[in-house]
């Protein structure tokens, strides 16, 4: 039997910040979810033409990694870096290499496809049936690249592992850095999530028939499938003793659906579960809960049966996918969606739900449209993935100043 | 430092090539037996329904091979058990089909292949055969996926208090990556890991910022076992020690400034 988890002790965000197609850093992202802009256009990416609209991110193209960590060069390295230049990011982790020591921080992050993008490359420019000499580079054709990387470049030296759970993979690198912290083998960690566009994820999730060719529409009774994004989103935890008045991870629940490789189990009963243990560890209720950000990947599938959690809350709790802003990103979808539950906590405001014009009935009652200016204690985050792999997240306010 | 990580191993799963089982690698690490000529070329992926195996990719047969083996040695129900599947590099197989077809013929790619090319292909369908709904996860660390595995699922076994099942497999590379990647032959190794208690083996786990000179290896006998990948031939030294059965210790590469320090009495 499921033993019901018992509450852990919060961590302190103590920095964030995400990139993706609405821009670099939390200032964009705050602007376009008050406007109900969104960064999705015409697919100019795929090496053959695919009819959809993709969440791209610009000027990744043109930056260039420093050259002391110029050998991790690839497009999935460099959204890593230029997102970890955002909102005094380094800064802030340089801070707690500097007073816990490079070995007592740890670093998880998800990512479900890395830097593939440059395989994809190597096989189209194969010399004589070898990879090209620019990209004969071992570590960059791993899983774990983005990790590894971004260890590199930020000096962590504690734990470090790479979380590859397809769209479940950055939202569950916050439970494995608390676990890390509660055991006392790390101080603080920087988690987050990276992935990039590339030829894998278009045509496979094409090939499955889930790429919608219009602008995702979450939530809507006329949704015909995804929107492919990129992202980077990362977050510093440390023990809220640290900064208690910090935004707070308060739990998280994992799950398994045993039911299905690429559709969700139809009663949503691994997303419920992991729902209600995220709840526990956070030893609240669903009334407390102010905002919940969705999965809402706008396949008929997924929207479908992520609405049968919904009637578990009381109509005054808002929810919104945010994926029509994005697109979906992935492996990066759990660290992005994450930064912006915490941002409608730190600027009160309920993200809206882009893209919906005629909301499926079911779950209409809880579906924020428009943009709203409204205090947020507690924000959920939904994300399922692959394999029927579920992950919630629980975020709240710190203490009062 | 940090505190130590009492856990014990109740059941234990292996495939290699000669050596279908952890009865068989264990005879061979004994220095009991040798490699079976007749033994099975492909994992046989046994616990998988048969819809689910023929669908399977070999790196999926493999992890469902050697955690069905330690979950029955431990006599566990997988069902309510959380897993933790670790690969230096995934379906290494799918991942060249995937490049190959993306580089010619996009638009053919084939929608089993590419769900079957997620790094949790194995939790997937793991989960599924065994009808286990609790937390699963897939992991990697490159070289050192094996010792940042077995921590993580340490971990995640000490902290809810629960077994959790740790396996780590790799499938032979192939195609043009096969110069990118190093892993020449198929080999998986699982573990059931219980928090305290007093049967099966015990492991103690440490991290250790002192001791990070580069691992030595198994020895040479055990190095084509390994077939060149550096996760697998971690793996094999914990194995080695377990077949010894002698109280010893064994320092693996975790991170760039730390090694886990294994504590190992039978």
């Amino acid at each position: 039997m499921h033993r019901v988890p018992e509450r852990i002790e919060p961590l302190a965000v103590t920095a964030y910040s995400v990139t993706s197609a609405l821009g670099r850093g939390l200032a964009a992202h705050l602007e376009a979810l008050r406007n109900a802009r969104g960064g999705l256009a015409i697919n100019d990416f795929s090496s053959t033409p695919l009819e959809c609209r993709i969440g791209r991110v610009a000027g990744i193209e043109d930056a260039a990694l420093p050259a002391n960590v110029a050998h991790w060069d690839c497009r999935n390295n460099r959204l890593a870096w230029i997102g970890l230049q955002q909102d005094g990011l380094l800064d802030a982790v340089a801070a707690v290499v500097a007073r816990h020591g490079a070995a007592r921080v740890a670093l998880v992050l998800g990512t479900s496809t890395a830097s593939i993008g440059s395989t994809e490359d190597a096989y189209r420019r194969l010399d004589h049936g070898h990879f090209p000499a620019d990209l004969r580079r071992p570590e960059i054709h791993t899983p774990n690249s983005l990790a590894a990387f971004v260890a590199e470049a930020t000096g962590i030296a504690g734990p470090a592992l790479t979380i590859s759970t397809a769209c479940s993979s950055s939202a569950k690198v916050f439970a494995s850095a608390e676990r890390l912290i509660r055991l006392g083998l790390a101080d603080a960690a920087l988690v987050g999530g990276v992935d990039t566009l590339c030829d894998s994820v278009l045509f496979g999730f094409h090939s499955l028939e889930l790429v919608s060719t219009q602008a995702c529409r979450p939530f809507d009774t006329r949704r015909t499938g995804i929107s492919i994004g990129e992202a980077a989103g990362f977050a510093l935890l440390e023990r809220a003793t640290a900064a208690p008045r910090a935004p707070r991870l308060l739990g998280y629940g994992e799950s398994s659906d045993a039911y299905h490789m690429s559709t969700p189990h139809p009663e949503g009963r691994g997303a419920l579960s992991a729902l209600d243990d995220a709840l526990a560890r956070a030893a609240i209720g669903p009334e407390i809960v102010d905002y919940i950000n969705l999965h809402g990947t706008a396949t008929p599938k997924n929207d479908e049966v992520e609405a049968k959690l919904l009637p578990h809350f009381p109509t005054r709790t808002r929810a919104s996918s945010t994926k029509g802003f994005t697109g979906h990103t992935l492996g990066a979808a759990g660290a992005l969606e994450a930064a912006i539950a915490l941002l409608a906590i730190g600027h009160a405001i309920v993200p809206p739900n882009l893209g919906c014009d005629e909301p499926m009935p079911e779950a209409a009652p809880w579906l924020a449209l428009a943009p709203a200016g409204q205090r947020i204690n507690v924000a959920v985050s939904n994300s399922f993935g692959f394999g029927g792999n579920n992950a919630c997240l629980v975020f709240g306010r710190g203490e009062p100043a | 430092m940090s505190a130590k990580l009492e856990v014990r191993i109740t059941g234990v799963g292996a495939w290699a090539p000669g050596a279908p089982d952890w009865k068989h690698l264990r005879g061979i690490l004994r220095g009991e037996s040798a490699p079976a000529d007749d033994a099975p070329a492909r994992p046989a992926g046994a616990v998988l329904p048969t819809a689910e195996r023929r669908r399977a990719p070999d790196g999926v047969r493999l992890a469902a091979d050697v955690a069905a083996q330690a979950t029955s040695m431990a006599g566990v129900d997988p069902a309510t058990v959380p897993c933790i599947f670790a690969s230096t590099h995934g379906e290494i197989g799918i991942t060249d089909y995937v490049c190959e077809t993306l580089a010619h013929a996009p638009l053919e790619l084939s929608p089993t292949k590419f769900h079957n090319s997620v790094l949790n292909a194995p939790a997937g369908y793991w989960t599924i055969a065994t009808g286990c709904t609790a937390a699963s996860s897939a992991v990697s660390a490159h070289h050192r996926s094996f010792a940042a595995g077995l921590l993580e699922a340490a971990v995640f076994a000490c902290t809810e208090g629960t077994p959790a099942l740790f396996a780590s497999c790799d499938v032979a590379s192939s195609g043009p990556l096969v110069e990118m990647t190093c892993t020449r032959l198929a080999f998986g190794v699982a573990f059931l890991l219980v928090p305290g208690g007093s049967t099966g083996t015990a492991i103690d786990l440490a991290l250790d910022g002192t001791a990070h000179e580069p691992f030595a290896g198994a020895g040479l006998a055990l190095s084509a076992v390994a077939g060149d990948n550096p996760a697998n031939a971690h793996a094999l030294a914990l194995l080695q020690r377990l077949a010894a059965e002698t109280t010893s210790r064994l320092h693996l590469p975790l991170s760039t400034g730390l090694s886990l320090d294994i504590e190992i009495t039978p």
